[in-house]
């Protein structure tokens, strides 16, 4: 069995003498064939849907059949010019960018609060503040649905702005946290007696340094935002509804194959979204 | 211009940075969810109003709501013995990787975050749908006419997939800090490796597949769109219901009732998760692709 042993790793050789010559190039330790098999297979399974997806955005109207009997870009045209598909498209772009705009501002402001406090208080702010992220949606989204029943927000971009926006929360929050665990509050003090504001400290000291932060946190709250279903079927009116709920029409409803072309289109943009982050943060570590 | 008193001296500025987002979230999670609670405890007003516990008790005595919540928790049950069988091989074999390999699991492992809820069931109801790739296979291999799509098979198989990085993550955490000299010195000493690894590491690996069990269970018990596109509506699960009675049966009582109990449940497993491994926080940190563990 072949192992790949790199230097520094944990895996130990037999440097037997003369009697072990058979076991020299054998690990002590050597990683087992099924886990190789098994590791591959769970990857797989990862994967799978994924690999799907942009197939099955390739084939004809008609059905959801795979793979597709022919191969064409119908379903991409009918995604683009019918406008149930693209106004869903449009009104989800809206809600997204400004759920994401309140979601970054809202928990970037609460991370630099809670920075450097420690104690009971503020451990119970930070975990009340990522609770949504465990919280069942369907629950919030029926206690939403019915109380902003009575504020008049079901079906408006309001509504919706403010719902994704605190589902957005945490992701802003747990990042610009990982980002100010390398912030000196020196540098405040230092800002100040140079005679700054504090918001001009703000503006030129820590937002720079934070700024990697700010920005991936926007970028997961705006992908949050953009995927979130649960709650957008229930706020949704005939006036009003964004991609997932048109998605899920199409596959409830309607038998619309157009949900292949919506399907690639949000995996792909959703994946370089979140690949920009990465991209981003590698060529300034130092 | 101010110079005197620098923002570092002054921590009651602190506070008022958090008010925004306390703010939204209590418009959003605390408010609605309190409206539900109360409402959930009174009678409605046509019928005078006061305090009750009705709501709650019709939970036990209707017939439907703890069949439901059967079917949930044992769906739920299945799941998480799924993920773990499946992950703890997998978070295992991480540990085992170079690096670079190592890398790449990782991605892998958080592609289900990635992929779109409703293309990812979209793509699942394709795949094991009569006539689809799964269902194809299967009937090939003399497995018969399996119906995937429309039964908890369907269902489960989707769950378990995108349930699956919650049961990894914590686990490779876990697994990654255990020394594997302790599983060689025990070879050495004349045990087989079954008994080393169920004498060394498989306690030493506890505290992670703990949490990994019970995050994916409880979360597993929310689920709302995969049981409604690939289970069959015979066969509903507890979210499932919870839309019913809001959306249909206009039953907000009910609804919020029902809402409150499975809130509860939800957040005292997490909360034991969080305790046992630190989970909320880690998976916060890695499904937002920070990489400082």
């Amino acid at each position: 069995m072949t192992t790949t042993t790199e230097p520094g790793t944990e895996t130990a050789y037999v440097t037997a003498g003369t009697k072990g010559r058979r076991r020299r190039d054998r690990s002590v330790d050597p990683i087992p064939w099924w886990l190789y098999v098994v590791g591959v297979a769970v990857a797989g399974y990862f994967i799978l849907p994924t690999l799907f997806v942009i197939p099955m955005s390739f084939g004809s109207a008609g059905s959801f059949q795979f793979p597709p009997k022919e191969w064409s870009l119908d379903l991409y045209r009918n995604f683009f010019t019918n406008p149930k598909w693209i106004g869903s498209l449009g009104n989800s772009l809206v809600v997204a960018v400004l759920a994401s705009i309140l979601a970054t501002i809202v928990g970037t402001a609460a991370a630099l609060g809670l920075n450097n406090l420690t104690g009971r208080f503020p451990q119970f702010v930070r975990t009340l503040l990522m609770i949504s992220m465990v919280t069942p949606a369907i629950v919030v989204a029926v206690a939403v649905y019915i109380s902003f029943l009575q504020w008049h927000l079901v079906g408006s971009i309001g509504g919706y702005v403010l719902a994704h926006a605190a589902i957005g929360v945490p992701f802003v929050l747990v990042s610009v946290t990982s980002a100010l665990g390398g912030f000196d509050p020196k540098l405040l003090r230092a800002s100040a007696s140079l005679g700054a504001s504090p918001v001009r400290t703000f503006l030129r000291v820590t937002l720079p340094l934070i700024s990697r932060g700010v920005f991936t946190g926007a970028v997961f709250a705006f992908v949050t935002s953009l995927d979130e279903v649960v709650i957008a079927l229930f706020l949704r009116s005939p006036f009003f509804q964004t991609l997932p709920v048109q998605m899920y029409t199409a596959v409830t409803v309607e038998v619309d194959p157009t949900i292949a072309a919506a399907s690639s289109l949000v995996v792909v943009t959703v994946t370089l979204l979140l690949l920009i982050p990465l991209l981003v943060r590698r060529p300034k570590r130092r | 211009m101010t110079t005197t008193s620098p923002a570092a001296r002054r921590p009651n500025a602190n506070w008022l940075l958090l008010i925004p987002a306390l703010a939204l979230l209590a418009a959003i999670l605390l408010v609605p969810l309190g409206q539900s609670l109360l409402r959930s405890l009174q009678h409605p007003v046509t019928e005078g109003g006061g305090w009750t516990l009705d709501n709650y008790a019709k939970l036990f005595t209707d017939g439907v709501t703890m069949t439901v919540l059967g079917r949930t928790a044992s769906t739920a049950l299945i799941v998480t013995l799924v993920a773990f069988l499946l992950g703890y091989p997998y978070a295992y074999f991480m540990t085992r990787v170079s690096d670079r390999t190592r890398a790449v699991l990782l991605v892998i492992v958080l592609i289900p975050f990635w992929t779109s809820v409703m293309a990812r069931n979209f793509a699942w109801l394709t795949i094991l749908q009569r006539g689809g790739p799964v269902h194809t296979v299967l009937t090939w291999i003399g497995l018969g006419d399996v119906q995937l799509v429309g039964s908890q098979i369907g269902v489960t198989i989707a769950m378990s997939q995108v349930l699956l990085p919650f049961m990894v993550l914590p686990l490779f955490s876990a697994l990654s800090g255990i020394d594997r000299k302790l599983l060689l010195a025990a070879r050495g000493l004349g045990s087989s490796p079954l008994v080393a690894f169920w004498k060394i590491y498989w306690p030493l690996s506890r505290g992670g597949v703990v949490a990994g069990l019970i995050l994916v269970f409880t979360l597993s018990l929310g689920f709302y769109v995969t049981p409604a596109l690939l289970g069959s509506p015979q066969q509903s699960l507890i979210a499932q219901l919870l839309a019913q009675r809001t959306t249909q049966l206009l039953d907000f009582a009910g609804a919020g009732a029902l809402g409150i109990l499975v809130l509860i449940v939800t957040l005292v497993l997490v909360g034991w998760a969080n305790r046992v491994g630190g989970t909320i926080s880690a998976i916060g940190v890695v499904a937002t692709g920070s990489r400082n563990r």
